[in-house]
């Protein structure tokens, strides 16, 4: 472990300030840990960024000095190469020290290029071979119910993702239990590594596909802070919700919004400088 | 005789009076894998996933990692199928769920090559930290049930559709890792897993109890120190198992052998093509892999040394 110098007990739990100026920081912090480890995925961290921000600055219930509370809410994110945004979050909030973040994807980093339960346990579940977070979430929710606690789980999953089977097996399966303590959240940002989703693998149409398997379904604009914070707790007695965030791939860098390119690149020196100069401003 | 998926489904619903963090989950099975069993007598701690393995092996991992203790039934060939659900959401998570995979190798017969388990260990044998057990009886099934839920870990329980000799009495002691000599001999030792150690039973006592015969029924960790001392008092190891020979037990051995210094030889009993229909009777002959069919390899080996 290179720069792993604060201990995680030395630091304390703190609220995320859900604002703009918290939002720009954190993107210049992702692309700062994207362009140190020299690869990485800034489109989709920034795709899902509004969301896991949202998720821990006003809506779960956490304590980052214990992260594996029992009544903590869940969150698992089940695409898991958007973990940078994940990571800047739970640094944000306390859970481990910032001063790992530009760690990320080094050997004998805890921020492994995926997440990692047994390293940063507040990831909850090892994502990334895609379409598996669903059912991970699907069998706390479970769990949940058995012993009676109210705490909820929430599950973001890409939208290419859900070109995999699994997760409509997951979907058919969570209505059966009746798990209205999971909320599944779909970052709609249209983007995958072969080209648009709608071109290699289109999920049109996705409410209605939801619907029809029995899901609470409701759509938010994936970057609006204040819409989804009343969107994201919303649920119904008896069934799951989804939540289709329409997002946008590489949101908050005006050369990388909507370019298919920024999936799975580290920016370079140059880039990096006009990209944080972007956000400064 | 008992099939080892009933002495499964006996102890599952038995342990699960005493420990209410066991659940079970099963993918439209349940008759087969006896999984049905606990399902009667526990309907709120069982899950019927439908016909969707990955999908019930997920949520296995998400109850192990909330704290239950998740026993994922299905047929060996169908659960072990799942192998990227295994490695990820159970294996790489350290989720601590209870795979157990029935309908082992080619004796399950008429049904065919589809839904035969043939090459279950091998898959899982790769991955770190996973222990694969395979009991050859009735009480060993129990014991190693009850290992199962002592283990902090994932595992994979290897079971039999078709009837097995009893082969233990009630004070046996079943050790993960342990392998049990059931009789002593020289020159070969006949190494069984699963059904295959009734029928390499047999065989030896056709040839007036010659050889030694060793009960492999952990698979992942192998017993190193029983191979090395096989391996420095006999010619020959002979594995035998009903699962495919490249990956499995004989594997296993072949792997401990190839890094000590021994002059012993390896024989390897078990299956190298696709799967036939027909009755169990007629395929395991067919196959080898009753005990006429072990004594037939051990004339073979006689004659080879």
């Amino acid at each position: 472990m290179q720069t792993q110098s604060s201990k995680p007990e030395n630091i304390s739990s703190q609220k995320l300030i859900n604002d703009d100026a918290t939002a720009k920081r954190l993107r210049a912090v992702i692309l700062k840990m994207i362009h140190a480890g020299k690869s990485g995925h800034p489109g989709g961290s920034f795709s899902c960024l509004e969301i896991i921000m949202t998720l821990f600055g006003d809506i779960l219930r956490f304590d980052a000095k214990n992260p594996e509370w029992d009544e903590r809410d869940r969150f698992i994110l089940s695409k898991g190469h958007g973990v940078p945004a994940l990571y800047a979050v739970l640094a944000e909030c306390g859970f481990f020290p910032k001063d790992w973040l530009l760690t990320l994807r080094q050997l004998g980093s805890p921020l492994q290029g995926h997440p990692d339960r047994l390293r940063i346990p507040a990831t909850e579940a090892a994502t990334g071979s895609l379409g598996q977070g669903l059912s991970i979430a699907q069998g706390m929710a479970m769990a949940g119910k058995m012993d009676k606690k109210d705490f909820r789980v929430y599950c973001v999953m890409g939208d290419g993702e859900i070109q995999e089977g699994q997760v409509w097996e997951a979907a058919m399966s969570a209505p059966k239990f009746k798990l209205d303590n999971l909320t599944a959240i779909i970052d709609f940002n249209h983007g995958q590594i072969d080209g648009t989703s709608d071109e290699v693998m289109s999920l049109d149409p996705l409410a209605d596909k939801w619907k029809a398997f029995n899901w609470n379904v409701v759509e938010v604009q994936g970057h609006d802070r204040k819409e989804l914070r009343k969107i994201l707790p919303t649920r119904v007695s008896g069934k799951p919700t989804l939540v289709i965030a329409h997002t946008i791939k590489g949101k908050g860098i005006s050369f990388m919004e909507k370019i298919i390119d920024w999936h799975g690149v580290a920016p370079n020196d140059e880039q990096l400088a006009k990209a944080l100069k972007e956000l400064e401003s | 005789m008992k099939a080892t998926r009933d002495s499964f489904g006996e102890e599952v619903a038995a342990l699960g009076e005493k420990n209410s963090a066991i659940v079970v989950l099963d993918a439209d099975l349940a008759k087969s894998t006896k999984s049905e069993k606990f399902a009667k007598k526990f309907p709120n701690r069982f899950f019927e996933m439908g016909i969707a393995e990955a999908n019930m092996i997920g949520t296995a991992a998400g109850l192990a990692l909330s704290g239950k203790i998740p026993f994922a039934c299905s047929f060996g060939c169908f659960i072990t199928g799942r192998y990227d659900q295994i490695r990820m959401s159970v294996s790489y998570n350290r989720a601590n769920v209870k795979i157990i995979g029935t309908h082992s190798g080619v004796s399950i017969g008429e049904d065919g090559h589809s839904q035969m388990g043939l090459e279950d260990v091998a898959v899982l044998r790769s991955l770190p930290e996973f222990t694969i057990y395979q009991p050859a009886d009735d009480e060993e099934t129990k014991q190693i049930i009850r290992a199962a839920v002592e283990l902090d870990g994932p595992c994979y329980i290897r079971l039999t559709r078709q009837k097995v000799p009893n082969l233990f009495k009630s004070d046996y002691q079943f050790q993960t890792g342990k392998w049990a000599k059931l009789s002593e001999g020289k020159s070969i030792a006949l190494i069984g897993t699963g059904g295959l150690v009734g029928a390499c039973v047999e065989a030896n006592e056709k040839v007036g109890k010659k050889f030694t015969v060793v009960n492999a029924s952990t698979i992942k960790p192998v017993d190193k120190k029983m191979i090395e001392e096989l391996a420095s008092s006999h010619d020959w190891l002979v594995t035998a198992e009903d699962h495919y020979v490249t990956g499995g037990l004989g594997s296993a051995v072949a792997e401990v052998m190839s890094e000590i210094s021994t002059k012993a030889r390896l024989y390897r009993i078990g299956v190298e093509t696709f799967g036939e229909s027909g009755s169990p009777e007629d395929v395991i002959k067919h196959f080898k892999l009753d005990a006429a069919g072990v004594a037939e390899h051990l004339s073979k080996i006689s004659k080879l040394s």
